[in-house]
């Protein structure tokens, strides 16, 4: 089978992960739940770890996938701040979406 | 093969990125990205990245959704979001047309251009070894310092996290940060969305 024999082309894989990327960016504009726009973030990032694999293998170079491992522990970090900086919003103002938090506004 | 593995894995990762971003309600949101989070892990798999695919569906979909699924019990928001009303007017279509832009300008540039760039000088030294023993080669004698910074801030995420989420009583808080128009006084604000009991 002439399919199995040749590999995919990297520009599959990139393209996707653009698509991915821009779906993630148009979720952090578009919606105002924070715990959306949050999981809008991890979006974006696996559409980065997904580019950084692709060009691990298309440069037959193993540090790609390293990148993607301290990726992922930053984001297990940000995941953990950012939910409890959201829950300390949301147990004393419930409901709030981002545009209420509107403090820092000069 | 590798195809229709790809294809495949294309089309769980793009629906459940649109069901995160579309769903009313954050519980879908979440189940929506457990889904492209295993697709995600499916196409590491497709290029040989196996250890990466493990830890992220243990990391990933066990524990980040796992967390975010907590907070949402936990706080009560798992109603549905009003996506009707803009509370920007023209805010939505700005932010659609600049999407489009954004992807049509990153799908450009992968269209146009070629991989470029050599092997990195070494490579073949590990080409026999299986992907974690490469990774943890790579790991453990390049980014050692890498690794290390990522041992402290694992730490500094733990100690924020307890400060956090550590409850005081309100009036201590006002003490201490005098805010006097954050939610006490929203009977003006106009928020639709405003849950009706008091989440305590």
């Amino acid at each position: 089978m002439i399919l199995a024999a040749t590999p995919i082309s990297a520009s599959w894989y990139l393209g996707l992960s653009a698509l991915l990327f821009t779906v993630g960016a148009v979720g952090l504009l578009v919606r105002r739940n924070p715990l959306v726009m949050f999981m809008c973030v991890e979006l974006m990032l696996n559409a980065v770890n997904l580019t950084f694999v692709t060009f691990a293998r298309e440069l037959d170079d193993v540090g790609g996938q390293v990148v993607v491992f301290f990726v992922l522990v930053v984001a297990a970090a940000e995941v953990v701040i950012g939910l409890g900086i959201i829950v300390g919003i949301l147990r004393r103002r419930p409901g709030a979406t981002a545009d209420d938090l509107s403090l820092l506004k000069g | 093969m590798e195809y229709a593995v790809f294809a495949v894995a294309a089309i769980i990762v793009l629906a459940g990125a649109f069901g995160v971003v579309v769903s009313r309600n954050p519980v879908h949101a979440a189940l929506s990205l457990v889904a492209t989070l295993f697709g995600v892990a499916v196409l590491f798999v497709a290029q040989e990245a196996h250890f990466l695919a493990a830890v992220q569906v243990i990391v990933y979909a066990g524990a980040i959704v796992v967390l975010f699924l907590f907070v949402i019990m936990l706080l009560g928001v798992d109603r549905a979001d009003d996506l009707d009303t803009e509370p920007l007017i023209g805010q939505r279509p700005a932010a659609v047309l600049a999407g489009l832009a954004l992807g049509g300008a990153l799908v450009a540039v992968v269209v146009t251009s070629t991989v470029t760039g050599a092997p990195r000088s070494g490579a073949e030294d590990s080409a026999g070894a299986d992907n974690v023993t490469q990774i943890g080669r790579l790991l453990f004698t390049e980014h050692l310092f890498a690794f290390e910074a990522t041992s402290v801030l694992l730490v500094i995420a733990v100690v924020g996290a307890v400060v956090l989420a550590r409850r005081r009583r309100i009036e201590e808080i006002d003490r201490e940060e005098p805010v006097t128009d954050l939610g006490r006084d929203d009977g003006s604000a106009g928020d639709a969305d405003e849950p009706v009991e008091e989440h305590a």
